[in-house]
């Protein structure tokens, strides 16, 4: 399965990228099975998705939660909570 | 209703005569007006740097506006929030509602700000004399949403 992720803000900075377009492994199912994926790259990773860190998360520009099913083709965006206003 | 992510400065003038003009069912307008601030945190702030999600943005605006006309008679609406670089002075959002009496446009402004405030992906960055921050969600705003949760639209 292939989804495009997005950084914004704080967390497009720690990472170093805005997007990217990975190939999923088959076991990654939802959306809370990304995060451990993700989450597995260890260093700023580990850190920036780990416990007690405030970030949310959105598919297809809808917010989500870690039980979302992801498809093929989903847009996922991971971002700090808003400060807009 | 009219919805805009824009770098450009907008004219809060212009913007409310579009609510009533040859519309003369509206009897009220309530408008907010952000403003960049030169201080947050007790720090002095020379400037700002607004991201945004695009398409996200305008989808929740979207949302946000739909609730508040599902929840008051409003007759129509505008929200404008800028983005990019701005400084102290710029103004940032505009939000402003047209109903046929005040009670309706006070309260769907003030709601309307509420939501975006907590659930509009926009992001700020501060450039202060320690160097760039980005600034922390506040509970304050969640708390403010939050009162509209079980709050019926008219006492």
């Amino acid at each position: 399965m292939n989804v495009r992720i997005l950084y914004f803000a704080r967390l497009r900075e720690a990472f170093g990228t805005s997007q990217e377009a990975p190939a999923l492994p088959a076991d990654v199912a939802t959306l809370g099975d990304l995060l451990d994926w993700l989450r597995a790259r260890g260093g700023v990773w580990a850190e920036q998705l780990g416990p007690g860190r405030a970030y949310r998360m959105a598919v297809n520009q809808d917010v989500a939660g870690p039980e979302v099913r992801l498809q093929d083709g989903d847009e996922v965006a991971i971002f700090p909570p808003v400060t807009g206003g | 209703m009219k919805i805009a992510v824009q770098t450009e400065p907008f004219d809060l003038a212009a913007e409310v005569e579009a609510l009533y003009h040859d519309h003369p069912q509206v009897g009220a307008v309530a408008s907010f007006l952000g403003i960049t601030r030169d201080r947050n945190d007790g720090e002095g702030v020379a400037a700002m740097t607004l991201e945004h999600y695009p398409g996200m943005t305008e989808r929740a605006l979207e949302r946000i506006v739909a609730e508040a006309r599902s929840r008051w008679d409003l007759l129509d609406a505008t929200v404008i929030h800028r983005v990019g670089a701005l400084k102290p002075t710029d103004p940032i959002v505009l939000v402003a509602v047209a109903a046929a009496h005040r009670g309706e446009a006070f309260a769907a402004c003030e709601f309307i700000m509420d939501y975006l405030k907590t659930r509009a992906p926009f992001w700020k960055k501060e450039a202060t004399a320690d160097g760039e921050r980005w600034v922390d969600a506040r509970e304050s705003d969640d708390n403010a949403a939050a009162r509209w949760v079980n709050r019926l639209a008219k006492p």
